[in-house]
């Protein structure tokens, strides 16, 4: 290869990098289907976009410790109360983050955690209540630092 | 091998909800990463934890590579009656861990 093939050759590779990172991520890590997720949880039956707070920092400096709490708006009595919560961030390399099962002892329906994030997204819960109703909420994050994809790129 | 902190109020007047703070040391590995060879870095999180208070099952969780290393839980809880809550789990090498706090119920 002479000189001026391989100046060429890597002008070219500096002009890919410098695409803007959003552009990048979009094309490495798109929004991942969780359809086929949500529909094993709910059986098909309606979700209903209420109640659910998902509360995670608006921007998130480090994303491979995104502190999250979700609370929902649920007496918790023994007919009515959150049996489950389901996370999901569909950006992620895998969108499933994790699920919580509540037993009767459980009292309230909180749960404070901390999760990766790939990159900015929506993080979504599904919440399964007594009597085989659901309720969902969402919140969106901007993350500066990425987790899972901080090489290769 | 594992190591674990389960923190919750030694004593609790009934009816009254604790929070039950649990962190368990383990890198969840995402499977994504790479040692400096290049060689990849198997997938190894803690998949599955129970939290039982003598008999009864409190809480169970599965977790995906989207937890954070050194998994962080809190939740509140109505203890019943005096016992144990033991935090139970297992990661993808198989690996089983267990912590256990007393809850004297007043």
């Amino acid at each position: 290869m002479s000189r001026r093939h391989f100046l060429r050759a890597a002008g070219g590779l500096a002009a890919g990098a410098a695409l803007p990172a959003a552009a990048q991520s979009n094309r490495i890590l798109p929004v991942q289907d969780i359809a086929p997720l949500i529909a094993r949880i709910t059986g098909g039956r309606p979700v209903e976009k209420r109640d659910v707070t998902v509360e995670l920092p608006s921007l998130a400096e480090n994303g491979n410790s995104v502190p999250l709490r979700i609370r929902v708006a649920s007496p918790m009595s023994a007919t009515d109360r959150v049996t489950d919560l389901h996370v999901f961030a569909e950006r992620n390399p895998r969108p499933f983050v994790a699920a919580y099962h509540f037993g009767p002892v459980v009292a309230r329906a909180q749960v404070d955690t901390r999760i990766r994030l790939a990159v900015e997204q929506r993080v979504l819960v599904i919440a399964a209540l007594t009597g085989g109703r659901f309720l969902s909420g969402e919140t969106h994050v901007v993350v500066t630092s990425a987790a899972c994809i901080d090489e290769g790129i | 091998m594992a190591l674990a902190r389960l923190q919750v109020s030694p004593s609790v007047r009934a009816g009254e909800a604790v929070e039950v703070r649990l962190l368990v040391q383990h890198p969840m590995e995402t499977g994504f990463r790479r040692e400096s060879d290049g060689r990849a870095v198997p997938m190894n999180v803690v998949n599955s934890l129970v939290c039982r208070l003598g008999a009864v099952e409190v809480l169970r969780a599965e977790f995906g590579s989207g937890v954070s290393a050194n998994p962080y839980l809190s939740f509140w809880i109505v203890p019943p009656a005096s016992g144990e809550l033991v935090v139970e789990w297992v990661d993808d090498a198989g690996v089983k861990g267990r912590v256990a706090a007393t809850i004297a119920v007043t």
